[in-house]
């Protein structure tokens, strides 16, 4: 293969800028919904088992790895969730002026750890939700 | 001035028409996937337990197994098409084929394995 720099160009872009920031947790939540649907699916498989294995499943599924899994989801969730429709909202041609999309970054990230901390409250805290 | 290639004229390629295909798509299951992941999550923080049980009575329930197939359906679509743009991205040479197909069939399965695992339940195969 040629020698030449491939695209996304990792060594050359500045790291932090809010536009590749934005653009790199999108990918990183959307890896982590799709690990989430294999768990997600080992567990309705674990249902459709019957009883007996949903016990043994849920025996796995209640380590404490997934239970810190299950808060990253949730996180992930959230973000991806927010910048997804910020994307739907571009690909209408509105917001990609510069002063726009910085502003429209502020509002992802104010709003996707709004609703993290609204779904985590009510998934784990304690007398809201019996899990 | 004309951006096509001598060759490609002689043979009468053109465009497959297929170069938004992946794009639109991406496009259109996250447009599904808006409601359907809200309506799953807060559904799934709204069950009152995760006893076996209840899991049972709540995915027999037409709207509940109707949503979730769908769900599961649009969310592994959608899936495929965003990890295989990061593979794409990511991985280079001949593991990059081999990647692409392992993904490819890790979603098939997943999805087929969720659709039937919710349909077996809905029809009572589960109780």
């Amino acid at each position: 293969m040629p020698q030449r720099p491939l695209s996304p160009h990792l060594s050359v872009y500045r790291m932090f800028r809010y536009t590749l920031f934005t653009s790199f947790a999108n990918r990183i939540t959307g890896l982590v919904l799709s690990i989430g649907l294999l768990v997600l699916v080992y567990w309705l498989m674990a249902v459709a088992s019957g009883a007996a294995a949903y016990t043994r499943a849920i025996g796995i599924l209640s380590l404490p790895i997934f239970k810190l899994f299950y808060r990253v989801l949730l996180l992930a969730f959230s973000y991806h969730l927010v910048a997804g429709v910020r994307h739907l909202i571009w690909d209408t041609g509105h917001g990609l002026e510069r002063n726009q999309s910085k502003r429209s970054a502020w509002i992802v990230g104010t709003v996707s750890v709004l609703l993290m901390i609204g779904f985590l409250y009510w998934a784990f805290c304690p007398g809201v939700h019996q899990s | 001035m004309s951006l096509r290639s001598p060759l490609g004229k002689v043979l009468g390629a053109g465009s497959a028409k297929e170069g938004v295909h992946h794009w639109w798509l991406q496009r259109l299951t996250s447009i599904a996937l808006v409601p359907l992941t809200i309506w799953f999550v807060v559904s799934l923080l709204s069950l009152p337990s995760f006893e076996h049980v209840t899991l049972v009575t709540w995915m027999a329930q037409s709207w509940t197994a109707l949503l979730l197939v769908l769900f599961i359906l649009v969310a592994t679509w959608h899936s495929q098409l965003g990890v295989r743009v990061v593979v794409e991205d990511y991985v280079h040479g001949g593991s990059k084929t081999l990647t692409l197909v392992l993904i490819t069939f890790i979603h098939a399965v997943v999805a087929a394995a969720g659709i039937f695992a919710v349909l077996k339940v809905a029809f009572g195969g589960a109780a």
